[in-house]
């Protein structure tokens, strides 16, 4: 989840995060190397003694900054275009979940076999117990499988909401009338939060996502007990 | 055979598999396509007083792709009368 003074991504639960953040940490250093090379050759000139310092052209300084800036863009553009076409690559879910978002809560469906849906609203600051997170916790969590390829199929009951969640690297518009589809592998287990990413009125702010990685015995055991629930 | 067939790919049913039709990000023609595809072939199959087993196919389908209130809502249209599909 996001702390206090947070620099950088939060730490990453699927595959798909992990590349993300190293495409990430490989452009941000081609940036700071370039910033600083421009820092250096700003204070070069502007506290040089020499006085010829108005020569017109060079062919050979004008041909280095060229070719190297071109190569620069290729070192970012292919691992760019790896990354992207991942993300897009086709996958074979083992379990499909709808996420309806609603005006001012997530509801989650597991349909694949039995009729298995229930709402998922924040859980309010006061009603919170020790440890819990301000603004993140929810009273029904989305659970999931872990190491499992898993489909998302994200809509919405009333207005635009977007389902997001950092960890795994997944933001996804729900837009009414419309299934939009993302999939990821979660790594490892653990407790996952996100929240509402498109405005949506007075409690946009107020209707997060918190994803729960178990093993499959775990979410066998969860997914009959919340049939038995309801 | 190919009742053999539709009993083995039900049994072995985990979720909808990848369609090559709705290839991209928006599925909701995949859901919708399914349930159209489940009600015709439901409609024909009883027509002929076959047995309606592989039209579960796309019933399992649409159940696992479709929303729930949109599959109320349809099915509460086709009693009315006012499904906006053919089927």
């Amino acid at each position: 989840m996001a702390h206090p003074s947070q620099l950088g991504f939060q730490d990453a639960a699927s595959p798909v995060m992990e590349e993300l953040i190293h495409f990430h940490d490989h452009t941000l250093m081609i940036v700071f190397l370039i910033s600083a090379l421009v820092l250096y050759v700003i204070t070069a000139m502007v506290s040089t003694k020499l006085t010829n310092k108005y020569i017109l052209d060079s062919q050979e300084i004008e041909i280095v900054w060229t070719i190297l800036p071109a190569i620069i863009l290729i070192m970012i553009a292919l691992p760019s275009l790896r990354i992207l076409y991942l993300m897009d690559e086709i996958n074979d879910p083992h379990l499909t979940i709808k996420a309806m978002g609603h005006q001012w809560y997530w509801s989650y469906e597991y349909t694949d076999y039995e009729d298995l849906g229930f709402d998922s609203y924040m859980i309010q600051t006061q009603d919170l117990t020790p440890g819990q997170f301000r603004l993140l916790e929810t009273d029904h969590r989305m659970v999931v499988p872990m190491e499992s390829p898993v489909r998302v199929l994200v809509s919405a009951e009333d207005v635009l909401h977007s389902w997001a969640v950092p960890a795994l690297g997944v933001k996804m518009d729900a837009v009414p009338g419309r299934l939009n589809q993302t999939a990821f592998i979660i790594s490892r287990p653990g407790v996952y939060y996100g929240q509402c990413s498109e405005i949506c009125g007075a409690n946009h702010s107020f209707m997060p996502i918190v994803v729960e990685a178990v093993p499959l015995e775990h979410f066998e055991a969860w997914s009959s007990s919340m049939l038995e629930e309801a | 055979m190919m009742a053999e067939d539709i009993q083995a790919k039900l049994k072995n049913y985990k979720t909808a598999p990848f369609d090559a039709r709705f290839p991209n990000q928006n599925q909701t023609r995949n859901c919708f396509q399914n349930y159209l595809d489940f009600h015709r072939c439901t409609k024909v199959l009883t027509a002929k007083g076959a047995d309606t087993t592989p039209c579960e196919w796309f019933r399992r389908v649409y159940k696992s792709l479709c929303p729930i209130s949109w599959i109320n809502k349809w099915n509460d249209q086709l009693e009315e009368g006012t499904f906006p599909g053919k089927i």
